[in-house]
């Protein structure tokens, strides 16, 4: 009969943690951070597999390391997520419980499978204004962190999270987050000279606070390259989207102006889709405040 | 019944990976859920509140779906400012006739569906997808159906890729069918479809296709008692929700109290609405 070979619990962990600390170090770096009208994220990554998602309402996910193993936990909470709202109600769905489920999930996977998820991940929720944002980082063994303002993630983070901490700041306009942002993930681990980080290269998203339901809103083209130009006007997401297609991309093109014949088709069209004017007759808040989607069951009577 | 949050953990059904069905998932983990997933004693009848008349009306650009407000029990009306018409997505309307209750289950069920479908895939369903889930919907419904709770819904969606609106209609067995330019449900749709044929015009625009689908819906009041008329009263107007490229919304009330009074006062002195 052979001896089975002793291992300490303590270096059974500290194994287990280097081996998933190695695996997410070989990927590259996410940032999440605060601004005035909500959160960013953004990621070096411009392939389509996506690193950043909407998860519910006011709440998104962001993760590196093993595509395959954040990819499932992000279905999993999509799933935990539309389940609960569909149980109970929308606003029973809570970044803290999310990021709880989560890092029971991680928690369990670290201690009882042989090889631990090689992951770390942020579940992000936008309140009502910046003190009532929740950033909470999940690592691979299943401990969370509550983070104020800025979290980055990923391969080598040291100096990213230096700048983040010196520069960073409540109440930054969009504009300068991402710049921000984009400044800490060029940065070269060994202390060389920055990369230039083109927007091609990046993957953008935002939790837009101001929007009613769903917030999530992704940031490309053109928009992306004039919020990440100092030299630009634009310092912030516009509130009406583009041409027909995805809601939840923004891409700075000109939105599609309103239909001339319109219900009462009086109001001229003044060409401008930014200035209250040109909305629809009866609707001076602009479009998405007349998005108004009555949710079954409010007032009808029980079957 | 186990509350699937129970253990903190994610249960295992919820890391399988599995389709972008937030259906067939509801199925696996809660199928108590599921509007279709409850049985009733054979023989059973029970009276539930109906919703009654939908209308749909393509025009140039979009479509857009317009519902009176009236639930009826038996001969009684049971609520005058029922909602029928929901946004399911950014670019999809639903409208519900038949038992009000599981109606509105069904559409609150459905929206999550396409929801899940768009941040599980990161890209919007087709139109005829959507009109395809709201079918296998229905089909789970069958049971119910044949126990005297139908759920009769009237899609319209716009077409991205073709740039035009499109409306489905189904019966109680999830049968699909794709109508062209108009279409109505519900108790009193026999009328507000004579009313909208002979209303319709190729190309109409959407302040015409508005009203149109207007007088179709007093048209319904007035020969169909489980259908709400005009309730100047009240000031209860019609839910009228219009798909184009901009999305879905729903007209406000300022402008549907003008519509609804333009109709009226046309119909002084001549009921019937000739032309």
């Amino acid at each position: 009969m052979s001896m089975p070979f002793y291992v300490s619990p303590e270096q059974l962990m500290k194994d287990k943690a280097d081996y998933a600390r190695k695996g997410i170090a070989r990927g590259r770096s996410v940032v999440v951070l605060g601004y005035d009208k909500g959160i960013a994220f953004v990621a070096e990554n411009p392939q389509s597999l996506r690193k950043i998602s909407e998860i519910y309402d006011r709440i998104a996910f962001a993760a590196v390391g093993m595509y395959y193993e954040f990819e499932n936990l992000r279905v999993a909470g999509i799933r935990y997520a539309d389940l609960r709202g569909y149980s109970y109600d929308r606003s029973d769905v809570s970044a803290r419980g999310l990021a709880n489920a989560y890092a029971q999930t991680l928690g369990t996977v670290f201690t009882q499978e042989p090889k631990p998820y090689e992951i770390e991940l942020v579940v992000a929720e936008v309140g009502e204004d910046e003190e009532h944002d929740q950033i909470y980082r999940l690592t691979y063994d299943g401990s969370v962190a509550d983070q104020h303002g800025y979290v980055v993630m990923g391969g080598t983070i040291g100096q990213a999270e230096e700048l983040l901490q010196s520069r960073w700041r409540p109440g930054l306009s969009l504009g300068e987050g991402l710049s921000l942002a984009v400044e800490a993930l060029a940065l070269d681990p060994a202390g060389g000279p920055s990369r230039e980080l083109e927007p091609r290269q990046l993957e953008v998203a935002v939790l837009d606070r101001q929007r009613p339901r769903r917030t999530f809103r992704r940031i490309g083209g053109q928009l992306l390259a004039d919020l990440l130009d100092s030299a630009s006007p634009v310092h912030d997401a516009p509130q009406t989207d583009g041409p027909p297609g995805h809601h939840d991309l923004l891409t700075g093109d000109r939105p599609v102006a309103p239909h001339a014949g319109s219900a009462a088709g009086a109001e001229p069209d003044d060409g401008d889709p930014s200035t209250p004017g040109s909305a629809r007759p009866g609707n001076p808040q602009g479009r998405e405040d007349e998005l108004r989607r009555p949710e079954p069951g409010d007032d009808t009577p029980a079957g | 019944m186990t509350d699937p949050f129970a253990s903190g953990r994610l249960p295992g059904a919820f890391t399988t990976p599995g389709s972008s069905s937030f259906t067939e998932f509801v199925g696996r983990v809660s199928p108590q859920l599921l509007p279709g997933g409850r049985s009733l004693p054979v023989g059973a009848s029970i009276d539930a509140p109906h919703g009654t008349t939908i209308v749909a009306v393509e025009y140039a650009g979009g479509v857009l779906l317009a519902g009176d407000r009236r639930a009826t029990m038996g001969n009684l009306i049971a609520n005058r400012d029922m909602e029928k018409v929901f946004a399911a997505d950014e670019y999809a309307v639903v409208g519900i006739a038949g038992t009000a209750g599981l109606a509105v289950e069904l559409v609150k069920l459905y929206q999550v569906e396409l929801e899940h479908y768009e941040k599980i895939e990161g890209t919007l369903m087709s139109v005829e997808g959507k009109a395809n889930r709201l079918a296998s919907m229905i089909r789970a419904n069958l049971g119910m159906a044949m126990q005297g709770l139908a759920v009769v819904p009237l899609f319209a969606g716009y077409d991205l890729d073709e740039g035009a609106g499109r409306i489905y209609s189904y019966d109680v067995t999830g049968g699909c069918y794709r109508e062209h330019d108009h279409h109505s449900v519900g108790s009193g749709s026999i009328f507000a479809r004579g009313s909208l044929k002979k209303l319709w015009r190729p190309g109409q625009d959407e302040a015409t296709a508005v009203r149109n689908a207007v007088e179709a819906l007093y048209d319904a009041a007035d020969d169909d008692s489980a259908t709400g008329g005009p309730d100047l009263g009240r000031r209860i107007w019609p839910t009228l929700a219009v798909v184009d490229e901009a999305g879905a919304r729903f007209l406000g009330d300022d402008v549907l109290a003008q519509v609804v009074e333009q109709v009226v006062a046309g119909r002084q002195g001549n009921p019937g609405g000739a032309r």
